[in-house]
C-alpha cells in the first residue's frame, strides 16, 4: 500500500474527530467520578438518552427553520434534558447510597442500565432513528486531494471547547473550586461547612448533561439505536482509566491516543477492533498504576473496611439452617419437577463462582470486574478437550481449575500490584483481552459461535445425576474455600486488605499472598465454568463477558459481601429473580434493573448483612 | 393459502373420520390446543424479531380461525426471550420443553445461540425449527436430525448477490464486515465464490469493524485508500447507518459498485432515510412491490392490525407458521421423531410460493429479493428487486455430505 501524506493526515483526522466525540462522553464520568467517587455505569444510558432525546427534538426545530443554530439549539436541549434526568437519578437513587460500600453504587446503576434499556425500547420503539444531519454543515470539505466531512471538522473543534470551558468552571468559579475541592477530599469539603447534596447533584447534572451532549452530537453521524449505551460505556470507562479516574486533562490525553490509535490500527489490523483499547489499557496500567495524569488513591479514610470484618463460626442454629439447605437440595429431584432441577444446579454453579468472587473481594479487598474470564477459561479447558481431544468428562473437569488457576496467577501477576478501581479495571483489560482471544481464534475456539457437544458421560448425563455431581463438588468447593477464609492465609489476606502497610510490617509478604489469593479463586471460578460448560452442552465467549462478571458481581452484593456465606444467598435470589422475570415479559431488563435497586435500597448489605443484624437484633433482645 | 389447509384437513379428517369434517368451513378449533415454544431475542434484537412474533401471532389466529391443524386443533405458540446468550437460551429450552410442555421449539437469532440450542435438542432428541440464525454452521459442519432452519442461510445469500455480480467488469474488491460469526463466514464466502463469477477479481482491502462500534471515519477512510473498483458490504443495523452516512460525505460510493448483504431488509433500510445510497446491489424484502392476493392480503391484515408496515422479520414468521401448520397436518402426530421425517423434503405453499425443506442439509429453499437499492419520497426502497428461490443457491450435495455428521 502507498501511503500518501494527504491519506495519513486526513486519517489522522478522522482519529481527532472520534477522539473528540469520545473526551465529551469521558469528562463527564471522570467528573462524576472525582467527586462522587461513584463508578456510574448510567453514564453510557445518558449517552444514549441523549441522543434519542436529540433525534426527537431537534427534527421538530429544524421543521420551523433548517439553520444550524436551531440544530445546536436543540443538541443543547437535549444535553439540558438529560442532565436533569441525571439530577432525578441523584436524589431518587444515589442520594441514599452515598454512605453504602462503593460496589453497591456501582450495582445501583447498573440496575439503572437495566431500566434505561427497556424504558427506550418502550418509548421509541425497536428501530433504530436515524437524526437529521447538521444544516450547513453536510458537505464534505476537500483536504489536499481527500474529501472530509465538515460536521467532523466541527467535531474536532468541539472536543477542545469542551475542555477549555471545563477547565474555566473549574477554575473561575466557586462551584468549580469546590468541585476540585470535593475531587481530592470529600470528608474535609463536607467538614468546611460546603452543602454536598447540592454539590453532588450539580455534579451529576453536568456529567450526564456531558454524556448527553456526546450523544447528541453523534445524530448526525450514528442512528439512535438501543445498543449504544454499553457500546460506549466501557470505552468511556478504558479512556477515564488511562488518563487518571478523576483527572479530566488526562482524559483528553487517553481520548486522543485512543482516537489514533484506532484510526490507524485498523490499517495494520483491520481485526484488532475488538481489543485494541483494553490491550492499550492493560498496557498503561501495567507501567503507570495510576492511569497518565491520575494521583494516588488516598488511604482509605474509613476505617470500616469494605467486606468480611472477622468471619464468624456457625453456632447451632446456622449449622441447621446449612443442613436444611443441604437436603433440599439433594431431595429437590424427588419433590421438584425437571425444570427445578436444572435451575437448582446452575444455582449451584453460581454459587460456586459468586463465592470464590467474594473471597477476592470480600475477604481479600481485591475488586474483579472481569472474574467470568477464569470462569470461562475453565469452560474452555473442559470443552476444548472433550471435544477436541475426545476426552471424558472426568478429566476435563479438573483441567478446568487448573486453566482458570493458570490464567489467573498469569494476569494475578500484574493485576495485584494495583490498587482499587485501576485494579479492578485491569482485572477487566485482561478479562476483555482474554475474550478477544477466544472470539477471535475461530481455528480453535470456533469464534463467537463456539463449540457445541460438550455434554457429560453417560453415567452423568441425566438431569439428577448431574445435579448430584455438582452438588458434591459446590460443597466440596465452597467448603474448601472457606476454609481457608478461616485459615491463617485468609487472616492474613484480610490484614492485607484492610491495612498493607501493617500487614507488611509484621512480615506478611502482602502480594505474594494477594497473588496466590487471586490464583485460588480463578481456580474455583474455572471450576465453576467447567461445571457450566457440561450443563449447557455449549461453550462460546459469553462465558468470558463482561455481562457475566457484572452478574457475578450482583450477586455476591445481593448476598452480602462482607458475610462469609452471603454469596451462595445471593447466587440463589439473583438466578431466581431472573428465572422468574425472564417469561414474563420482554421487559424482563426492566424488573431485573427495579429489583436490583429495590434490593440495594432495601438491604443495604445484602441479605447476609440482613440476617446478621436480624441475628444481632435477636442475640440482643434475649440479653 | 387457507385453501391449502383446508385440503389437507378434509383428506386427514376423511380418512380418520373425525366431526372436524363435518365443521367445515370457518369452525373455530377444538381438542387440546398444540403448544410450540418459540425462544427469541426480543429484547437484546428487538428490531427483528417484534415484527417476527407479530407477524407469528397472525398467523396463528388466522390458522385457529379457519378451523386449526391435526383436524381441528389450535396452535397455541409460548414465546419467551432467550437473553440473547446460549447459556440463557438453553435454560429456557429446557423450561418451555419441561414446565411448559411443548411439542418441539423453534427461534433464536444470534448464530452461537441457535447453534446451542440445536445441539441441545439433539441430545434431548426434540424438534427444534431454527427460524432465523444465518450461520452456515447450523445446517452443515453441526447439523443434526432434529434441527432445520428455515431463513436463506449466509451462504445463500452471498451466493445470490454474487450472482448478480456475474460478468460485472470489477476487479478490485474491499470487503467491510462485522467482525463476529456472520461476517467472518459471509465474507469467506465471498472470497470463495467472487472469482466463478468475475474471472481475475482480487480482495485488496478488508475492514473488521466491531460489532455495533464501527469508527466509520477510520473504516471509511481506509476502504477509500486502497482504491477499490467495487465494495462487498455485511454491515447491518446501527453500524450501516454510521457507514454509509460516512461514506456519502466522503465520496466512497460513487463509481463504485457495491454488493450489500440485507440492506434492503426494511429493518435496516428505513434509518437510511433519504441517505440510501443509489443502485448498491442488495438482498431485501420490497414488500410494497410483492405481487400476489395472497401476499397483498398479509400485507394488509398485517397493517390493520399493528399499524406499521411488515418487515422481512414479519414475513419470516408468517412463513414459519404455515410451513409448521403443514408439517403437522402431514404427521398428524406430535411424536418428534414423526416431525423430523415429515420435515423431510416437506413442500409448503407459503406466502413466497413453495419451499421445500431439504432432506439433506434441513434448510429450507425459502429466498429472498435482490435488487437495487434507490429513493422514492425520501425513504429507501428496492427496484428492479426480484424474487430469487433459495433452491439453487443451496450448498452443493458433495459439499454437504462431506460436511454434515448426520
Amino acid at each position: 500500500m502507498s501511503v500518501e501524506f494527504s491519506f495519513l493526515l486526513v486519517q489522522a483526522l478522522s482519529g481527532l474527530a472520534s477522539a473528540s466525540s469520545l473526551f465529551i462522553i469521558a469528562s463527564g464520568l471522570t467528573l462524576v467520578f472525582g467527586v462522587t467517587r461513584i463508578v456510574n455505569f448510567a453514564h453510557g444510558s445518558f449517552y444514549m438518552l441523549g441522543a434519542y432525546v436529540a433525534v426527537t427534538i431537534v427534527p421538530w426545530l429544524l421543521q420551523i427553520e433548517r439553520s444550524p443554530t436551531l440544530f445546536f439549539i436543540g443538541v443543547l436541549i437535549s444535553a439540558c434534558v438529560v442532565g436533569v434526568l441525571g439530577v432525578l437519578m441523584e436524589i431518587l437513587l444515589l442520594r441514599r447510597i452515598y454512605k453504602v460500600p462503593e460496589l453497591f453504587q456501582l450495582l445501583a446503576t447498573f440496575g439503572v442500565v437495566l431500566m434505561v434499556q427497556d424504558a427506550v425500547l418502550h418509548i421509541w420503539g425497536p428501530m433504530d432513528i436515524a437524526g437529521p444531519r447538521a444544516p450547513g454543515l453536510r458537505h464534505g470539505v476537500m483536504i489536499l486531494d481527500q474529501r472530509f466531512p465538515a460536521y467532523e471538522l466541527f467535531l474536532i473543534c468541539a472536543g477542545p471547547v469542551v475542555l477549555g470551558l471545563l477547565w474555566l468552571l473549574m477554575h473561575k468559579t466557586r462551584f468549580g473550586i469546590l468541585l476540585r475541592a470535593a475531587t481530592r477530599d470529600r470528608d474535609m469539603v463536607g467538614a468546611l461547612g460546603v452543602n454536598q447534596a447540592l454539590l453532588f447533584t450539580g455534579t451529576l447534572f453536568l456529567g450526564a448533561f456531558l454524556a448527553g451532549l456526546g450523544g447528541a452530537l453523534q445524530i448526525p453521524r450514528v442512528s439512535a439505536s438501543a445498543q449504544m449505551d454499553l457500546s460506549i460505556i466501557t470505552e468511556a470507562f478504558v479512556v477515564t482509566v488511562i488518563g487518571g479516574m478523576g483527572s479530566i486533562g488526562g482524559a483528553f490525553l487517553a481520548a486522543l491516543l485512543i482516537g489514533q490509535l484506532q484510526a490507524f490500527g485498523v490499517l495494520i489490523f483491520p481485526k484488532i477492533t475488538l481489543v485494541l483499547v483494553f490491550l492499550l489499557m492493560a498496557l498503561v496500567l501495567v507501567v503507570k498504576p495510576w492511569g497518565l495524569l491520575g494521583r494516588p488513591e488516598a488511604a482509605p479514610a474509613s476505617a470500616m473496611p469494605e467486606g468480611i470484618a472477622s468471619p464468624r463460626r456457625f453456632r447451632v442454629f446456622e449449622k441447621l439452617l446449612v443442613a436444611l439447605a443441604l437436603l433440599a437440595a439433594a431431595m429437590l429431584p424427588l419433590f421438584g419437577d425437571a425444570y427445578a432441577v436444572k435451575v437448582a444446579t446452575e444455582v449451584l454453579i453460581f454459587a460456586i463462582a459468586a463465592f470464590s468472587l467474594n473471597f477476592l473481594v470480600g475477604n481479600g479487598g481485591i475488586v474483579s470486574f472481569g472474574h467470568a474470564a477464569y470462569f470461562g477459561l475453565g469452560a474452555y479447558a473442559s470443552g476444548l478437550l472433550v471435544t477436541k481431544l475426545g476426552m471424558p468428562m472426568e478429566p476435563a473437569l479438573i483441567a478446568a481449575p487448573l486453566a482458570g488457576g493458570f490464567f489467573a496467577a498469569l494476569f494475578g501477576f500484574f493485576i495485584v500490584r494495583l490498587q482499587g478501581i485501576y485494579l479492578a479495571m485491569l482485572t477487566l483489560a485482561f478479562a476483555q483481552i482474554a475474550y478477544a482471544v477466544c472470539f477471535q481464534w475461530v481455528e480453535v475456539t470456533g469464534g463467537d459461535n463456539g463449540i457445541v457437544g460438550v455434554w457429560p458421560s453417560t453415567w452423568a448425563a441425566s438431569r439428577i445425576a448431574y445435579h448430584y455431581l455438582v452438588l458434591a463438588v459446590a460443597v466440596l468447593g465452597i467448603f474448601a474455600l472457606r476454609h481457608v477464609i478461616y485459615a491463617p492465609f485468609g487472616a492474613s489476606l484480610r490484614a492485607a486488605r484492610d491495612s498493607a502497610p501493617r500487614a507488611e510490617a509484621i512480615g506478611i509478604d502482602v502480594r505474594g499472598h494477594r497473588w496466590l489469593g487471586f490464583t485460588i479463586a480463578g481456580a474455583a471460578a474455572g471450576l465453576a465454568g467447567g461445571l457450566y460448560a457440561f450443563s449447557k452442552g455449549s461453550i462460546d465467549p459469553t462465558l468470558l463477558g463482561i455481562p457475566l462478571s457484572v452478574d457475578f458481581l450482583a450477586m455476591i452484593l445481593l448476598g452480602g459481601m462482607q458475610s462469609v456465606m452471603g454469596p451462595v444467598l445471593g447466587a440463589a435470589a439473583f438466578h431466581s429473580i431472573k428465572d422468574v422475570f425472564m417469561p414474563l415479559t420482554d421487559h424482563w431488563r426492566f424488573l431485573l434493573g427495579a429489583s436490583i435497586i429495590a434490593l440495594v435500597l432495601i438491604f443495604p448489605r445484602g441479605l447476609g448483612g440482613a440476617y446478621a443484624s436480624l441475628r444481632a437484633r435477636f442475640a440482643g433482645g434475649a440479653q | 393459502m387457507g385453501s391449502i389447509i383446508f385440503g389437507r384437513r378434509a383428506l386427514l379428517a376423511g380418512g380418520a373420520g373425525l366431526a372436524a369434517a363435518a365443521a367445515g368451513r370457518g369452525a373455530a378449533a377444538q381438542g387440546a390446543p398444540i403448544r410450540i415454544g418459540e425462544l427469541n431475542s426480543y429484547s437484546r434484537m428487538a428490531a427483528f424479531c417484534i415484527p417476527y412474533r407479530n407477524a407469528i401471532q397472525m398467523a396463528a389466529e388466522q390458522i385457529n380461525a379457519a378451523g386449526g391443524v391435526m383436524g381441528g386443533r389450535r396452535l397455541e405458540f409460548i414465546f419467551r426471550d432467550d437473553g440473547a446468550t446460549p447459556g440463557d437460551a438453553v435454560r429456557v429450552a429446557e423450561e418451555l420443553l419441561t414446565r411448559e410442555n411443548v411439542s418441539f421449539i423453534a427461534g433464536t437469532f444470534l448464530s452461537n445461540v441457535g447453534l446451542a440450542v440445536a445441539d441441545f435438542a439433539n441430545q434431548r432428541k426434540r424438534l427444534f425449527f431454527a427460524t432465523e440464525p444465518l450461520s452456515d454452521a447450523i445446517t452443515m459442519a453441526q447439523g443434526n436430525r432434529y434441527t432445520w432452519r428455515l431463513r436463506p442461510s449466509t451462504f445463500m445469500q452471498t451466493r445470490m448477490l454474487v450472482e448478480a455480480a456475474r460478468g460485472k467488469p470489477q476487479k478490485r474488491w474491499a470487503i467491510v464486515a462485522p467482525n463476529y460469526e456472520y461476517g467472518q463466514s459471509a465474507a469467506a464466502n465471498f472470497k470463495r465464490l467472487i472469482g466463478g463469477a468475475i474471472p481475475g477479481a482480487e480482495i485488496i482491502a478488508e475492514q473488521y469493524p466491531a460489532l455495533g462500534r464501527i469508527d466509520a471515519g477510520a473504516t471509511v477512510g481506509a476502504l477509500a485508500q486502497a482504491r477499490p473498483d467495487a465494495i462487498f458490504n455485511v454491515l447491518f443495523g446501527p453500524d450501516l447507518t454510521a457507514f454509509v452516512r460516512e461514506g456519502n460525505t466522503r465520496g466512497l460510493f460513487e463509481r463504485r459498485f457495491v454488493l450489500s448483504l440485507l440492506t434492503g431488509e426494511p429493518e435496516y433500510m428505513i434509518p437510511l432515510g433519504d441517505e440510501t445510497p443509489e443502485g448498491w446491489v442488495v438482498t431485501g424484502y420490497p414488500w410494497e412491490q410483492v405481487e400476489g392476493a395472497e401476499h397483498r392480503a398479509f400485507v394488509e391484515a398485517y397493517r390493520a392490525r399493528f399499524n406499521d408496515t411488515p418487515r422481512k422479520g414479519s414475513l419470516l414468521g408468517y412463513v414459519t407458521v404455515q410451513v409448521l401448520a403443514n408439517m403437522l397436518n402431514r404427521a398428524n402426530s406430535l411424536d418428534n421423531e414423526v416431525l423430523v421425517d415429515t420435515l423431510r423434503d416437506l413442500r409448503s405453499d407459503t406466502l413466497v410460493g413453495n419451499v421445500t425443506m431439504r432432506g439433506i442439509d434441513h434448510q429450507g429453499s425459502m429466498g429472498t429479493w435482490v435488487g437495487e437499492t434507490t429513493q422514492r419520497n425520501g425513504q429507501g426502497t428496492m427496484r428492479n428487486a426480484r424474487y430469487v428461490d433459495g433452491t439453487d443457491y443451496m450448498f452443493p450435495e458433495e459439499e454437504v455430505r462431506a460436511a454434515r455428521r448426520a
